[in-house]
């Protein structure tokens, strides 16, 4: 059953200062269904943050349409929780209080926010921190705020933007755990986009890997291993070489932006 | 690192102390001294006796003024609050409109650019005669002075605010009146409390003046008035009262905003 529908989706930045037109995205289509776990994998600069963006509501195709739960996406709302690359809290409210923005927002009362910000503060294992402001937390605490701030909203489809780009490698791991018991969990719908393969390999039901300039959807890889998933096994590095040829530069388009990169 | 000694100790008591002890010392000798006649330059210590019964009927030296200090007082009080928090209300409600809507930006903006320059003094004529000689030119002035530092810092303070949180506060599912409310209000309180520490100096500079030109009250008042009849040691005490009162209500202020604004601590390095 299809949740987010991208349809043939192009998304072209001006450039006024140099008098050119930047192609973020060619042509794209893409649908998620309930409950999927989808990567959006790929170099930077391959527009797929600028995808997220529109699922998001905070950018608009040039071309195409994309739509949520039938409606097409307009503005921002709170049926798309967004957890962005940096924590993106309220630094003058405590941890309770930024779980339960939301509730803010649509004019809840205090009693009601505190109450119903405990459960998902409880989930994400940061009992004891609800009075902490963000400044007084490390950075994967933060981002544990902002996926419960998500999280209560309770939305169709949590949108992810590298948020673990900032954290240490043992930290990023244990989020890996907690992400995944979470969106079991919450039965909810997760787009991540990430650079690092083995991140979409440990996370996705479906990876969808892109190429850069102008972005465009290489394949869209079911990933079929069981969790928890072991990133020594033999199936995950099957995926894995298989991601990296799709990433390897393409011989007929890289002479065509004047850019050679090479796959060291 | 070795235990401090006994001496280091008893300095660090006294360090904060040293030179103004020193600076009085110096001002009483050389008034001694005779090097000017003792009526241009009184002695801290006769400032103190002066002050004295300007604050508590000592001996009657002060005439009219012994024991009026406390009405003085209260008389510049009330005006530099009245002032300062109609400046306050409106600076912030009109520095937010300004900074969040760039329509209200292009139809004010220009106006408060022209008025700005304008040094507060030189409403003094108009504010007279508008207003006459009473309180009301007083908290015209002030409310001119402590306008706007407020306005400007909360413009800045708003168009300074994180677009990201704005992002965020958007995804939550906010209206635009909530997003102001509870994102940039917030988010601009740091600088709008920076831009209240200014106003109220300039508050307590404006009262002072305006109480020395348009008003027959207040500490302003007293020192012009004891100009008049060549009481330097009132006046020394009228200026040092006035510093008092500016350094307290600044003080009252910076306890609020730290109050106010305890998220910050952690971020933000404070010097204490």
């Amino acid at each position: 059953m299809t949740l987010i529908a991208i349809d043939r989706v192009s998304r072209v930045f001006d450039d006024p200062a140099r008098k050119t037109e930047v192609t973020a995205l060619d042509d794209v289509s893409l649908s998620v269904g309930r409950n999927e776990f989808l990567c959006l994998l790929g170099p930077s600069g391959c527009g797929k943050s600028t995808l997220l963006n529109m699922i998001a509501g905070f950018d608009h195709p040039s071309r195409g349409t994309v739509s949520v739960g039938g409606q097409a996406v307009g503005a921002p709302g709170a049926d798309r929780g967004v957890v962005f690359q940096q924590p993106t809290l309220m630094p003058w409210l405590p941890v309770w209080e930024n779980v339960a923005f939301h509730l803010l927002m649509t004019g809840a009362g205090k009693a009601i926010r505190r109450e119903r910000a405990q459960r998902f503060i409880d989930m994400v294992g940061l009992r004891g921190f609800e009075n902490h402001y963000p400044s007084e937390l490390s950075g994967g605490m933060n981002q544990r705020v902002g996926i419960a701030r998500a999280l209560l909203m309770n939305p169709e489809v949590i949108l992810m933007d590298e948020p673990f780009g900032a954290l240490d490698e043992q930290t990023r791991m244990d989020m890996h755990a907690e992400l995944v018991r979470i969106w079991r969990e919450s039965q909810s719908t997760i787009v991540f986009v990430t650079h690092g393969i083995d991140e979409s390999l440990a996370l996705g039901t479906h990876v969808a890997v892109m190429s850069a300039r102008p972005g465009r959807i290489r394949e869209l890889i079911p990933i079929e291993l069981e969790r928890p998933r072991d990133p020594t096994s033999a199936a995950f590095n099957d995926y894995k070489r298989h991601i990296l040829s799709l990433l390897r530069p393409e011989p007929a388009s890289c002479g065509a932006d004047g850019e050679r990169r090479h796959g060291h | 690192m070795r235990a401090p000694t006994l001496a280091a100790r008893a300095y660090a008591r006294i360090e904060r102390a040293i030179v103004p002890v020193l600076l009085i010392a110096c001002w009483e000798a050389f008034s001694r001294s005779g090097i000017l006649p003792p009526a241009l330059l009184p002695a801290p210590s006769q400032v103190l006796v002066a002050w004295a019964d300007w604050v508590f009927a000592t001996d009657g030296n002060t005439q009219t003024y012994s024991g009026r200090w406390i009405f003085d007082t209260a008389a510049s009080f009330s005006r530099v609050m009245a002032g300062f928090l109609l400046a306050g209300l409106l600076g912030t409600g009109l520095g937010m409109a300004i900074g969040w809507s760039r329509p209200v930006e292009k139809l004010i903006e220009p106006v408060l650019q022209v008025l700005r320059p304008i040094p507060p003094v030189s409403w003094i004529p108009l504010a007279i005669i508008w207003f006459g000689i009473a309180d009301r030119p007083a908290i015209f002035l002030v409310f001119l002075g402590s306008f706007f530092p407020v306005l400007l810092s909360t413009i800045h303070g708003v168009k300074s605010c994180d677009r990201n949180l704005l992002r965020a506060g958007a995804m939550t599912g906010g209206t635009p009146g909530r997003l102001l409310r509870h994102i940039v209000f917030p988010a601009a309180l740091p600088s709008i409390f920076s831009g209240l520490r200014i106003a109220i100096g300039s508050a307590w500079m404006l009262t002072v003046t305006a109480e020395m030109v348009a008003v027959k009250s207040g500490v302003g008042y007293v020192l012009w008035d004891a100009y008049y009849f060549l009481r330097y040691d009132i006046v020394i005490a009228s200026m040092i009262s006035i510093g008092l009162l500016g350094f307290l209500s600044d003080f009252i202020i910076k306890r609020i905003a730290a109050r106010i604004l305890r998220w910050q601590r952690g971020s933000i390095l404070q010097a204490r």
